[in-house]
Parts: C-alpha cells; sequence; structure tokens
C-alpha cells in the first residue's frame, strides 16, 4: 500500500492568514504529480483533515507538480483549542494518505 | 531588450529580528537600490502581539539589527521602509519601534525625518463604520456585531501602497509604517514611478519574505528589480540562485490561493504569469496582471480578551497508566469540572492536553523511548484571573494522586515545577476577518512626520 508520502518529496502546511490553512504537497515529476492527484482524493483529504468536503480548495498546479489544498482553519489561531499556532503539523495528516484498499 | 523606468527594491530579510546575511546585505546595498524595504511582522504568530499591541522579537535583537539597516540606508541614500512595525503594527508597537529609531540616530550621530504611518483604529468609529455598512465579512464568515468592536483591544486596518506612496511623498529618510499588507512596502515605489502594475504586486509578493523565493533562503536578502513590463529576482546571497521554480513557487507560501492575492484597491491575478531564467543566477517574470476593485478597501485586523489562562503540567511515567492515559485524563476532566462548578460562579473551560516524549528522568532513563511517558498539561481558561487559578488548583489533587481504579493504593505523579500553576496572564483571541471600506485611502490611517537625531 502506497502512502502520500512515498509519492511526494514534500509536504507542508502553514497558515494563510488566521482563518484559513493551506498544505502544499510537493512532487519531482508530472508521473509522480498524477500520482500524488489519483491517491488524494477530495474526499479522502477533507476527511483526513477533519473538514467539509465543500470548503475544501483543491488546486492542482501542473507547471510545478504542486498539489494544494486550503480549508479554514479548523480553530481560528491562537484560540484556546488551537494546538499549533503555524498550522505546521498537518501536513503529516496528508502524508499518511493511502491508497484505497484493492485500487 | 532595454527596460526604462526600472525601480530596484532591496529586501534584507523576511522580517526585522529574523536575522540576514551580512555580505548579501552590503552587495546590495553597493548595487545602488532605489529603497530599502523590510517587514516588521504579520499575524503568524498569534493573537497575543496584536492583543496586546507588543513585538514577538526582543527588543535587542531588533535594535541591532534595525541600526545595520539604518546605516545601510544612509550609505545607499535612498529611504528605509518598514512595515507592520513591531509584529502586529499597533500604535503601540509602532511607537516602540520609533523611540528605537530615536536611540540609535543619537548614538550614531544621525539626523532624520521620520514618516510615521499609523494603522490603528478607535472602535467607536468601527462600530459606526459597521452601523453604516461599511465593513464586509470576508470567508469564512466569524459574524461581528458592534459588542465584538467594542471588545477589542487593538483594531488595525492593512495599508496598502497608497499610504506607503503618501509616506513617501513627505520626502522622509524612513517610514516606520503601522500594519500593512506584506507586499505594500515593495509595491509602493514601483507603482508610484509607472512601473507594470501586475509585475509590482507579483514582485513584491515574491520578495516579500526575502531569499524564501531562492535556493538559500536564510541569506535573507534579495533585489527585485521593476521596469515598465515586468520584474526580475535577483538573490543577493553569494550562493543562492532564483530559478523559475523557486519563484514560481512562493505564490503558493501562506496564501490560501495560488493564483490570486487580495489588496487594497484591487487583486493580483498570476495565471498568465510566465518565468524565464535569465541566467544562472536570476528569473524574469512578465505576464501577471492586476485588477483594480470598484470599491477601495482595506482588510481589517482585531484581537480581544479571551480570558486569563492557568496551566499546570504533570509527567506519567508509571506503564499501566501511559497505556490508559486516555481514561485516566477523561475521568479527571469530568470529575474535576464537576467539583469547581460546586464551588465557583464563573465560567471556564478545562482542557488535559496530552503531550509527550522523555521530560521525566531525563539522563537517569536508560530505556527512555518515545512512548515511554506522556504528560499531561492541564489548560484552565476563565473570565478571571483569579477563578483561572482557583479550578487550576482544584485541578492539582487529582493530577498529583488520581487512581485509575478505586481498588488500588493511592499513585503519586511527577511535577516539574511548583508552585504547580503557572499564570498564563490574559489570553487574545483574532475576531475580525473583515474589510473596511473607504472613500480616500487616507481616511483611516495617520500620517505624521517627525524630525529626530542630533
Amino acid at each position: 500500500m502506497t502512502k502520500l508520502s512515498d509519492i511526494a518529496f514534500k509536504i507542508r502546511s502553514k497558515n494563510a492568514g488566521p482563518f484559513w490553512l493551506t498544505i502544499d504537497i510537493f512532487c519531482e515529476s508530472p508521473q509522480r504529480f498524477h500520482e500524488a492527484c489519483a491517491l488524494a482524493e477530495t474526499a479522502k483529504v477533507a476527511r483526513a483533515l477533519g473538514a467539509e468536503e465543500s470548503e475544501l480548495k483543491r488546486y492542482e498546479i501542473a507547471d510545478l507538480n504542486v498539489l494544494k489544498f486550503s480549508i479554514p482553519r479548523p480553530q481560528i489561531q491562537g484560540t484556546r483549542f488551537d494546538r499549533d499556532m503555524h498550522g505546521a503539523s498537518f501536513a503529516t495528516l496528508l502524508a499518511d494518505l493511502k491508497t484505497t484498499e484493492g485500487a | 531588450m532595454t527596460q526604462s523606468n526600472v525601480t530596484k527594491i532591496l529586501i534584507p530579510s523576511g522580517a526585522l529580528g529574523l536575522g540576514y546575511d551580512r555580505d548579501a546585505l552590503a552587495r546590495g546595498v553597493a548595487e545602488g537600490p532605489d529603497l530599502i524595504a523590510i517587514d516588521g511582522g504579520s499575524t503568524d504568530s498569534g493573537p497575543h502581539y496584536l492583543g496586546t499591541g507588543t513585538s514577538k522579537y526582543s527588543r535587542g535583537s531588533t535594535k541591532a539589527e534595525w541600526r545595520e539597516l539604518m546605516l545601510a540606508r544612509a550609505q545607499a541614500g535612498v529611504p528605509l521602509v518598514i512595515g507592520t512595525a513591531g509584529t502586529c503594527g499597533a500604535d503601540d508597537a509602532v511607537d516602540w519601534l520609533v523611540e528605537i529609531t530615536r536611540e540609535i540616530a543619537t548614538e550614531e550621530g544621525m539626523s532624520l525625518s521620520v514618516a510615521v504611518l499609523k494603522s490603528g483604529q478607535p472602535v467607536d468609529l468601527m462600530t459606526k463604520a459597521l452601523t453604516d455598512g461599511r465593513i464586509k465579512p470576508l470567508a469564512p464568515d466569524i459574524g461581528i456585531n458592534a459588542e465584538t468592536l467594542q471588545s477589542c483591544t487593538n483594531v488595525v486596518a492593512l495599508a496598502g501602497a497608497e499610504q506607503i506612496q503618501a509616506a513617501l511623498a513627505t520626502g522622509a529618510d524612513i517610514v516606520i509604517a503601522g500594519r500593512t499588507t506584506d507586499t505594500a512596502t515593495i509595491a509602493a515605489l514601483p507603482l508610484a514611478r509607472g512601473c507594470h502594475a501586475g509585475a509590482a504586486w507579483h514582485g513584491a509578493k515574491i520578495g516579500e519574505c526575502g531569499a524564501l523565493a531562492t535556493t538559500s533562503p536564510n541569506t535573507g536578502t534579495i533585489m527585485i528589480h521593476f521596469d515598465d513590463a515586468g520584474f526580475t529576482v535577483e538573490p543577493m546571497g553569494e550562493a543562492a540562485r532564483a530559478t523559475p521554480y523557486t519563484v514560481s513557487a512562493h505564490m503558493l507560501y501562506e496564501n490560501s490561493n495560488p493564483y490570486q492575492l487580495y489588496e487594497p484597491g484591487g487583486h493580483l491575478d498570476v495565471r498568465g504569469a510566465e518565468y524565464d531564467a535569465i541566467d544562472d543566477l536570476s528569473v524574469r517574470v512578465t505576464g501577471s496582471t492586476w485588477v483594480p476593485s470598484d470599491t477601495y478597501t482595506v482588510k481589517l485586523e482585531g484581537a480581544r480578551s479571551g480570558g486569563y489562562q492557568t496551566v499546570s503540567l504533570v509527567l506519567v511515567r508509571e506503564p499501566r497508566y501511559v497505556d490508559n492515559i486516555q481514561a485516566w485524563v477523561d475521568d479527571i476532566a469530568e470529575k474535576c469540572t464537576a467539583k469547581a462548578k460546586t464551588r465557583l460562579n464563573e465560567a471556564f473551560t478545562l482542557e488535559l492536553r496530552l503531550i509527550g516524549a522523555n521530560a521525566t528522568l531525563g539522563d537517569l532513563d536508560q530505556n527512555a523511548r518515545h512512548g515511554s511517558e506522556i504528560g499531561v498539561l492541564g489548560i484552565v481558561t476563565a473570565p478571571s484571573e483569579a477563578a483561572s487559578r482557583e479550578v487550576a488548583k482544584i485541578l492539582n489533587p487529582y493530577l498529583l494522586h488520581h487512581p485509575l481504579s478505586e481498588q488500588e493504593e493511592m499513585p503519586t505523579f511527577a511535577f516539574p515545577f511548583s508552585p504547580a500553576e503557572m499564570s498564563r496572564g490574559e489570553i487574545y483571541e483574532f475576531c475580525l476577518n473583515h474589510v473596511l471600506e473607504l472613500d480616500d485611502p487616507m481616511d483611516a490611517f495617520h500620517l505624521e512626520v517627525l524630525e529626530i537625531g542630533v
């Protein structure tokens, strides 16, 4: 079973202002990029991030071999229940995404 | 192709206080920039700084780096502009940097004209603007009312190119600006000189984090050349290179939409941008567009109190407790919350957060491995300092001695500190995600020119 981190060479997450979180998935070739796009199905990504699918923004940037997702921050940055001031750790949730069984 | 109207902006670093390669800055100064621009902050460090109007970076580091930039400015003989002074850009943070600037000017025997642009918004005026329908929500709409605005300790509006241009038009040696967009200090002069508007904003976005858009982000310093048709990115660090990839990929950074960037007065669209390596060092970009908006709006940021917080940390190393840690903290949270409610009239929240590595035994622990222990961080938030401390003290006996089951000897857990409770003081939260409509860009900003130094 392949993980997204086996396909991408870098996955990073960061705040995009206090209300948005953005995750960039960098791939080293068009082939890897297409594999990443196929693995990271929108519904699967939304589930992993605990986000509503309708709120998830998906960008497939073929020129850069980058797949990008943005969601409203699960907790507004810095409020009492926020655990990650800069949004650093959300990338690992997508790094662990696996190919669908049998696919 | 020869380009006329070239304007060179030198960006020493992604933010004042982050540090940079001194040789790279010297190389940039020697190239004769038209302006030196640096960012002083953002919301990225959290709501505390805007809530309190204070800086994240130490006064000592800020003063040391600002002194070097003031000396570089004197050598280059061009304006030095800082945006979002003092991390948050609140009026108090601007005053803090002005004070530091005065000290340096006196110490260095400089005589300077300083334009101070303030972005702070009186909450009464903001409340009226809300009533008048001039404040509009951005997505996600977090819903505000007059009470929200009245509760803010600081509200700032993000200045754009127009306000920085007004400050530069005073002829000041140094511009110290409150909250600005990350790009405004870089885009202002190229726009004022009639450079390509799409290129001005796009180049400013690429340069806003210093050398982050190059192969050597830590060198800090970068030069952006703007002209009538596009812009060119030239790293100043000896080993740093800009490539079409490093430059185009920077549009993704801290940006929820990689193709568009909203600014006061319009937005940048980079879907048509082309990135070409002009040598093995520099990249030229053309084809980005600026789309003016019908109304002139500036983004607002506001922070208000989120109550007072007290935390307590206990370390659990006993394997049976580690194995059952979630059941243990769930039981404590339930019992402690119920008990505290009988002894307190104020609302509060209690959270027990699990944290783990190897802090309990230090070097004594020959078998330490990740997962062999868990830290339990108790976090109590309440409307008053006294109430948050009171609940944290009610929590203490549980963290010290609570058994997993009734039929066992009373356990004891590891506390690293006495007293066990640590006050975090007042905490803050961001509470505005809105724009403010303005008839004139200067309507929400205050510009003043100071003559300082000897």
